[in-house]
């Protein structure tokens, strides 16, 4: 049920990823592969390390055993010869810049407007001349339904529009692979919605995405894979209609039925 | 139940109408300032009207050629030693939130010596370092001499004023800039993580600009205090506004008179500074809620250049 091409190379390679906080292991073991163009929705309780892993393939977290490749490349460290050497802050810095991530709580600048928050990376880290990145920003605006607030500043925006501003800001860098970390979690019910739609588009049009999110509706038509977490390990994983629909673990059924009245 | 009865004629409703609302005149607040203002009065009364203020004397040196260098001096070393001592404090303070042992234990015992001393003593340290160090060489630690000073040279009045003035408002600014950097929400810092921004960047963009908001009501502080605090350097002969009172008093015996020319001056500078702080701050708080216009500001894009 891919989109992508059998064979690619893929866009993400987990292999064994163990990370803990002190004593306490939070990921233990993770092997998991997105191929370009894949959307991939994370499901599982919480505290089953789900954000931890998503933080770890773009090294905002360190991993202790294992590798993560993104796009061909070791996040965080380099092979040189037979020597697995640890990256500078700059180089794990240039790794990051073409992984877009969208939070939990938006995490918008609030000193800048809504165009300064999506100009921001493409001007000041990217290089891009100002010009074309406003244009280009301004258009991102436009598809996420919020060009007429391009001056407004966070705090003017209700909590759905300042999170498509921050999906229009991580996708100003034209990120090959996007991270969602529950982005609909902090939102009013009435405004899950419209960012939801605007992350429906976003997986029509190829875009290489990992979504955790407790929305059972969004994996069911946007996802090409589910991958349920519990405890630290990848428990089930497999197209919507075989985890959503006839789950194999009882600890995903367990999961699941917990959100049968919502769906 | 006085909803109900709202509700039977159309003309209690009219009367209720909390748009209609008057405000009863609040005798007892009036009372009061009318009770403040004569006592204010009468304090400006009495000190207008007595000799012993000299205001004939006060107005005859307040703009006198000697006053006004002093004031200079006095300005001068403030603005210079701020500057110096901000500067200094951010490396400080970031030195010792960083990660890096070296760096933070380094911070940390500056600031712990520069607090930790009196800025007096300081001050008449750094004027006599010459007979604690009679030269001053940058070398290799145990190895050969790269350069070589002559104490006198280098410490005159004014390099030991700004220099003890500046390393002692390090400490305090580092603290200040440091408890700023903290206020700042982490998802900011993860944030500018996660796009891939430098620290440098991160910190001029993002993290500084929010942490103004806390660090710039302690600095307005900082600064008065600072003004004042150049006063200490009279005693090593620096000839700044206090000590160019004293010397007129010391001549002409109008103490008080010369005190109030000092006073008057230092009660301005620090007005107009309150004034520039309150710019300073609605200027960083921007994006607050109800400031700026969302709907009245249009949009704009700007041509590439
Ligand atoms: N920075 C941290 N320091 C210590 N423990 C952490 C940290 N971040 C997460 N954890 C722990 O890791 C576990 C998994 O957290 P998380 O990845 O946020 O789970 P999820 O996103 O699935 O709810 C939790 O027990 C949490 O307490
Ligand atoms: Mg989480």
């Amino acid at each position: 049920m891919s989109k992508a091409a059998e064979g690619a190379a893929p866009m993400v390679r987990a292999r064994n990823v163990h990370k803990s906080f002190g004593p306490n292991e939070v990921l233990k073991g993770i092997d998991l592969d997105v191929a370009p163009g894949e959307v991939v929705v994370v499901l599982g309780p919480s505290g089953s390390g789900k954000s931890t892993f998503l933080r770890c393939i773009n090294h905002l977290e360190s991993i202790q055993r294992g590798f993560i490749e993104v796009d061909g490349e070791q996040i965080g460290y380099a092979l040189r010869g037979n020597r697995l050497n640890r990256l500078s802050d700059h180089a794990i810095a240039v790794q990051r810049r073409k992984i877009g991530m969208v939070f939990q709580q938006f995490n918008l600048y609030p000193h800048m407007t809504a165009l300064e928050n999506v100009v921001e990376a493409p001007i000041g880290v990217h290089g891009q001349p100002r010009g074309e990145a406003q244009a280009y920003a301004m258009e991102l605006l436009a598809r996420v339904g919020l060009a007429e607030k391009a001056n407004a500043y966070p705090r003017q925006l209700s909590g759905g529009q300042q999170q498509r501003v921050a999906i229009a800001r991580a996708l100003a860098i034209r990120p090959k692979l996007m991270l969602f970390d529950e982005p609909t979690s902090a939102l009013d019910p009435e405004l899950v919605g419209e960012v939801l739609s605007v992350m429906r588009d976003l997986a029509r049009q190829g875009l290489t995405m990992i979504v955790v999110t407790h929305e059972i509706g969004f994996a069911r038509e946007a996802a090409d894979r589910v991958v349920f977490m519990d405890g630290g390990v990848v428990v089930e994983q497999g197209p919507p209609q075989a985890v959503l629909g006839n789950p194999q673990h009882p600890r995903t059924r367990l999961f699941l039925s917990r959100f049968i009245e919502k769906v | 139940m006085a909803a109900a009865s709202v509700e039977i004629g159309s003309g209690e409703a009219a009367l209720r109408d909390v748009a209609n609302a008057h405000q009863p005149p609040a005798w007892g607040r009036w009372l009061l300032w009318a009770f403040v203002l004569a006592v204010a009065a009468n304090f400006a009364w009495i000190a207008a009207h007595n000799p012993h203020f000299g205001w004939p004397i006060v107005g005859q040196w307040f703009t006198e050629a000697s006053i006004l260098r002093g004031l200079g001096v006095t300005l001068g070393l403030t603005v210079v030693a701020m500057t110096l001592g901000t500067a200094l404090g951010l490396v400080l303070a970031i030195a010792r939130m960083s990660k890096d042992r070296l760096f933070g234990s380094l911070s940390g015992l500056f600031i712990w010596f520069f607090r930790g001393t009196p800025l007096l003593v300081q001050l008449i340290f750094w004027y006599n370092l010459s007979t604690l160090f009679p030269e001053i060489v940058l070398k290799i630690p145990f190895g050969p001499v790269l350069a070589s000073w002559n104490t006198n040279d280098l410490i005159t009045p004014m390099t030991a004023a700004i220099a003890g003035l500046s390393l002692n408002e390090a400490a305090y600014m580092a603290e200040i800039i440091r408890g700023g950097l903290l206020s700042v929400d982490k998802g900011q810092v993860e944030a500018t993580d996660a796009f891939g921004m430098t620290r440098a960047r991160a910190l001029r963009r993002v993290i500084i600009p929010q942490a103004m908001r806390s660090i710039v009501p302690p600095t307005g502080n900082q600064l008065i205090s600072m003004i004042k605090a150049t006063s200490l350097v009279s005693v090593i002969a620096m000839a700044d506004l206090l000590y160019s009172v004293q010397n007129v008093y010391n001549r002409t015996f109008e103490v008080i008179p010369m005190l109030m020319v000092a006073v008057i001056w230092y009660l301005i500078i620090t007005s107009i500074l309150n004034v520039v702080q309150g710019f300073i701050e609605r200027y960083y708080a921007r994006g607050e809620r109800g400031t700026g216009g969302a709907d009245k500001a249009p949009v704009r894009v700007e041509e590439p250049a």
